[in-house]
């Protein structure tokens, strides 16, 4: 057997490097025989966590099911950018059919599967944060209450970014869309509106739901691996920056997803039947303002015209997370 | 085996003898009795395999038949009236995306006002979502006319709505003929996708078409339903052969040869203007009936046949469509002399069709007095009442209640 030399190096980012693990607990992004579900040559904006997500949630989900597996995308903008005609970049068989019906249309596929006694294929259902919390809500919930075996991941960009970011039900407050723009005497989208979806999930008691940001691909991998253990209805929410709607650098788009995580504004946990059994601790605690001056959506809250008040009311929310989910390690 | 049974019953086992691999649900009146049935063919394991989701709306209940339809299930649904249109979005995308699921509509009207018994507002709302639609004129042909939706959907890929009029035909009981499971095993064979969802053969399935081929997959559909034209009669003849009755079909022409007065409807009417027709023939009057079975496709050859050298045609509607009037008789002007055709609007939200006003009104058409747009026993007085209010100030009230509170304690009449 070819022995591969080690290589230790530094990446400042508690990133594992792929080479320092044994062959199984590599990437399957590292393996020559990763499936490419959504291949290049789509055209997502540069910088896309929803690409990112998607391919390797896909491609995870595809080496667990043993390639036998039907992904079913609700209407927006990984749908739009992996499709346009008469090119797709999907390498697994894809269907999309309507904006809000996306968890549906996956129970019909598990069902029609089922029926056919095709009891080896998985099905995954995926959406954006609009087609997930918003309008495909009802489809997801009924989903979850039948608990149809299907897994359905929501790529959270916090917006409809395929019509051009307006504000969703996943909007967190104080950020600008276009339709909270930054006028007015509370600029951006107010306060105490807005729900949780996987905490929504967790209260079906379906047998898994967890979060994860597309910081940390080897935990994404992880879950989804986990997620298909299991069989009847699944969530998995993933924060996926959006350069384009939050007005980032296409470069910046990993560490915005580690700075959410690390300042406590996005919780990372799973659960099983309702119940927390496992949270990722905080590493190296950052106040929400490194999270936040990265990103133009919330630029009306710094500089001359800012409002340190608006930032610390989002510190209490990261503040409240980190209480209620245990997000640091205990003293 | 012929059977004393309910209409829903009837069309229930009708689908249920199709093996349908999905059935999804979400009760509206009056098509409950059908799913209930079913629910009881798939909960017995008589119907297997065979999955019976209990969806959460309308909406849910078409996108589960979607996607079971794309991995290659024989997928089947049921709704009526407020229930169609709220899956209205996901049944244009059955037809576009080219998935031969079958639905019965149990035809109802549409509120506001609410409103539960029959017309054809709901069905003909969605005339232009690409759906092919087929209207049932009996219980016998209601059942029949799934067993051959089936057929007709999967060989275009295609689907197909099946119209029967809700409470009158779905929850009356009459003598029906089931066929025997190897009857329509004979008659149907197992759904062969053109498309499907199949690990072992990846496809996208619904990507996004710009303006370069829209108009190209718009006209393929269109043309299917051309080739529907062919086929739904061809179906009915197979059908006739193995069955030896005959149901379905483009149009049920009846005594129109020698007519001079021709009248055209959809669903359980037709009985009570056959009557009514019979009578008058038996007075020496000239007339016939033409049953529109398939009105998507509309058969427009097939309609100019039955009209013939008639110099009137009423078209009787169940719907209407406000601000101008008549829907099918749009179409039928398609076919024939526009200026021969006369709509009359009747049986809204249930109203009862009686052969007394038909002969009157009948009477009117071939006399050649009755003008192009009718509404078949309008209470004058209520509307007038209503108006008055209108016009003596501004805060009238709700137009409903207030004709409610005029008419008093009555029963409706729905019979
Ligand atoms: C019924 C319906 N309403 C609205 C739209 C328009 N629409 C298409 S994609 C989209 C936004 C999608 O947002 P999200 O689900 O968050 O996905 P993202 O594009 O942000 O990834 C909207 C509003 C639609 N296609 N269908
Ligand atoms: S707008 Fe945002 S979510 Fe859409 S492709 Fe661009 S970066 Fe990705
Ligand atoms: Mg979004």
């Amino acid at each position: 057997m070819p022995v591969q030399p080690i290589k230790f190096y530094q990446t400042g980012s508690f990133v594992v490097g792929n080479r320092l693990l044994a062959p199984d607990r590599r990437s399957v992004q590292a393996r020559a025989d990763r499936t490419n579900s959504l291949n290049c040559g789509h055209r997502a904006c540069q910088g896309c966590g929803e690409a990112l997500g998607a391919r390797y949630a896909l491609d995870a989900a595809m080496r667990a099911t043993g390639n036998q597996m039907v992904a079913v995308n609700s209407t927006g903008c990984l749908e739009v950018f992996s499709t346009p005609y008469p090119e797709t970049s999907w390498r697994i068989p894809w269907l999309h059919s309507l904006f809000g019906n996306a968890p549906a249309v996956a129970t019909g596929v598990a069902a029609g599967l089922k029926a056919k006694g095709r009891d080896d294929v998985r099905v995954v259902g995926q959406g954006g944060d609009g087609g997930t919390v918003d309008i495909g809500f009802a489809c997801l919930s009924g989903m979850f209450e039948r608990n149809d075996d299907v897994l359905f991941i929501c790529y959270d960009n916090e917006a409809y970014m395929n019509t051009g970011v307006q504000r969703s039900g996943a909007t967190p407050p104080a950020a600008r869309t276009t339709t909270t723009p930054a006028v007015g005497p509370e600029p951006g989208n107010v306060f105490g509106q807005g729900k949780n979806v996987p905490a929504i999930a967790m209260a079906h008691e379906i047998p898994y739901v967890a979060t994860a940001t597309v910081a940390d691909l080897r935990d994404l991998e992880y879950k989804v691996t986990r997620a298909m253990e299991f069989h009847g209805a699944r969530y998995l929410h993933i924060l996926v920056p959006c350069p384009l709607g939050w007005g980032s650098a296409s470069c910046d788009t990993v560490r915005i997803a580690r700075l959410a995580k690390e300042s406590g504004l996005f919780p990372v946990f799973e659960a099983e039947r309702g119940e927390i059994t496992d949270v990722s601790k905080i590493r190296h605690r950052v106040p929400v303002e490194d999270y936040l001056r990265l990103q133009s959506r919330y630029a009306h809250l710094f500089g001359e015209y800012g409002s340190p008040g608006t930032v610390a009311r989002l510190q209490e929310i990261a503040d409240r997370n980190i209480r209620r989910y245990g997000l640091l390690e205990e003293a | 085996m012929l059977r004393q049974v309910e209409g829903s019953r009837a069309v229930a086992d009708a689908v249920a003898l199709c093996r349908p691999g999905v059935v999804c649900a979400y009760p509206i009146s009056p098509q409950t009795h059908i799913v209930e049935a079913l629910a009881e063919h798939v909960k017995s394991g008589r119907l297997a395999p065979c999955e019976f989701v209990t969806v959460e709306s309308e909406f849910a209940a078409m996108s589960v038949a979607i996607g079971a339809s794309a991995v290659g299930a024989r997928a089947y649904t049921a709704t009526a009236s407020q229930g169609l249109l709220y899956m209205a979005e996901a049944v244009y995308n059955a037809s576009g995306l080219g998935l031969p699921i079958v639905m019965t509509v149990a035809n109802r009207a549409i509120g506001a006002p609410i409103n539960i018994w029959n017309d054809h507002s709901d069905s003909m709302s969605q005339r232009d979502s690409g759906w092919i639609q087929l209207y049932a004129e009996t219980n016998q042909e209601a059942a029949d006319l799934h067993v051959q939706a089936f057929r007709i959907a999967e060989e275009l890929s295609l689907p197909v709505m099946v119209c029967m009029d809700g409470f009158v035909l779905t929850h009356a009981w009459e003598q029906v003929d089931t066929p025997t499971q190897e009857e329509v095993d004979a008659f149907l064979p197992p759904y062969e996708p053109r498309q499907v969802l199949d690990p072992a053969d990846p496809v996208s399935i619904g990507a996004m078409v710009g303006p370069e081929a829209f108009t190209e997959v718009r006209y393929l559909a269109h043309a299917r339903q051309m080739q529907a034209l062919e086929l739904i009669p061809d179906v009915a003849a197979r059908f006739a052969e193995a069955f030896g009755r005959n149901s379905g079909g483009l149009v049920h022409p009846y005594r129109t040869d020698d007519a001079d007065t021709v009248v055209m409807a959809l669903g359980s009417v037709l009985g009570t203007i056959k009557d009514t027709v019979d009578e008058m023939r038996r007075d020496g009057v000239r007339i016939g009936v033409l049953g529109i079975t398939s009105f998507r496709p509309f058969p427009l050859d097939a309609v100019r046949a039955a009209v013939g050298d008639a110099h009137h045609v009423v078209v009787l509607e169940k719907a209407l469509a406000v601000g101008i009037g008549g829907i099918v008789t749009a179409n039928v002007r398609m076919a024939v002399v526009p200026e021969h055709v006369s709509t009359v609007i009747a049986g809204l939200g249930g109203r009862a069709i009686t052969k007394a006003s038909l002969r009157r009104m009948l009477d009117e058409a071939v006399a050649g007095r009755l003008e192009p747009l009718t509404f078949l026993d309008l209470n004058r007085q209520l509307i007038g009442n209503e108006l008055a209010r209108m016009a003596a100030g501004r805060r009238s009230g709700p137009m409903a209640e207030n004709m409610l509170r005029d008419l008093g304690a009555v029963a409706s009449r729905i019979g």
